[in-house]
């Protein structure tokens, strides 16, 4: 019987992973955000590199060896999967709201579609430049 | 507001391991979750053993055999108990789905059942559903019609009543909107999916003379546009409808009555 309190309730579990299964369909989704947050951070990086070339050599030396080391590279291709990535997953988007390919086995094909081109891409993007 | 971890009163320990049923050669290991608003504590993980050979194959069976045999306390919904009342809708092995026709043998090792994620538990298996049922309520769930009524019936044609297949199964079990990332996090103002795809139902009923109105009160950042196509709604629907589709539908109608 209740003694007049508020009941405390817990709240069901939900994490993702653990408790909530992974779905192509989620982890495509989650990637497209991802990526469209981590391309705005690189887009600093990339005006901070345009910056440097309009101040001095010397600026322009020390961003463009932080850009081309080691650790600037893996983070240039990675923000050129991120571009060809948010950009795939984009028009996948573009071709929801026309309310076509919205079934599960569509959407999921489409969802591989979007990694494996993104992928590729990348690889086509850094073997032309 | 994103949301990645459990509340501090809302952590599960790890409760007790009742006896295995004597004399069983086919056992099979469930994980339950268990709280109970009696005695203050935290939420637990309880295990049980059925004997496959003694049990009828689904979840459901399991849940009440486990009721009536080992331990009595454990609490959850059921009815009709072949998929048609929506009442023992939960999370069985990370999908949320109907105990009544989700099979044992669809589940790989140990079966894990909790209550519909990210919903305050009533009790056990029990979440408290009054929100979205008020979010239900909130769409007008019933034809609204301004002309006089008719002498007999609202008529429909065959091919506008074939528009509300894939619509009208919905028994509002609340796997959908339970399953939603935005529906976890934004519940207070995202309608969800089943919500949503109950709006569509009469948004797309020929007999409905409400369209305009029900298309305004969603043209709203949060109550529509939170859905963002993630699709575990579709894919977690124990009835295989597609509210994703619906919503789809429904940001369609909304740019064609724009343009």
């Amino acid at each position: 019987m209740s003694d007049g309190k508020k009941i405390e309730r817990p709240l069901s579990p939900f994490m993702l992973g653990p408790y909530y299964r992974l779905q192509l369909t989620s982890i495509t989704s989650i990637l497209t955000r991802i990526t469209g947050n981590a391309l705005a951070i690189s887009a600093v990086l990339f005006v901070w590199w345009l910056l440097a070339a309009a101040t001095s050599p010397e600026a322009f030396a020390r961003a463009d060896g932080i850009l081309t080391s080691f650790i600037g590279h893996i983070a240039l291709i990675l923000s050129l999967w991120g571009v060809w990535y948010h950009y795939l997953a984009g028009l996948r988007h573009l071709y929801w709201d026309t309310g076509r390919g919205l079934d599960i086995p569509t959407a999921e094909k489409l969802g591989w579609a979007v990694i494996v081109g993104s992928v590729v891409l990348t690889i086509v993007t850094i073997i032309v430049i | 507001m994103v949301q990645l971890t459990l509340p501090k009163n809302s952590k599960m320990r790890t409760g007790k391991t009742w006896p295995k049923p004597e004399g069983a050669k086919n056992l099979r290991k469930f994980s339950i979750y268990r709280w109970t608003p009696d005695d203050g504590e935290n939420p637990r993980v309880d295990t049980y053993f059925i004997d496959l050979d003694d049990c009828g194959p689904m979840v459901l069976d399991a849940l009440i055999k486990i009721k009536d045999e080992i331990d009595p306390t454990l609490t959850f919904r059921r009815s009709c108990r072949e998929g048609i009342c929506g009442s023992c809708a939960m999370n069985i092995d990370g999908i949320n789905t109907l105990a009544c026709i989700y099979g044992m043998d669809e589940v790989k090792g140990d079966i894990r059942v909790y209550p519909l994620p990210h919903m305050p538990v009533v009790r056990d298996l029990i979440p408290d559903l009054t929100h979205f049922y008020a979010q239900h309520a909130s769409i007008m769930p019933w034809l609204e019609t301004k002309t006089n009524r008719p002498a007999k019936e609202w008529k429909q044609s065959i091919e506008d009543r074939k528009k509300l297949d894939g619509l009208y199964e919905c028994v509002m079990c609340a796997s959908c909107s339970a399953a939603c990332p935005s529906y976890w996090w934004n519940s207070d103002r995202y309608l969800g999916p089943a919500a949503l795809l109950h709006a569509y139902r009469w948004i797309i009923d020929s007999r409905d003379e409400a369209t305009g109105e029900r298309l305004d009160d969603l043209e709203d950042p949060f109550k529509l546009y939170r859905c963002h196509t993630i699709m575990n709604c579709a894919k977690t629907c124990p009835k295989g409808l597609n509210p994703a589709k619906a919503i789809a539908e429904i940001k369609r109608m909304m740019v064609d009555r724009m343009v």
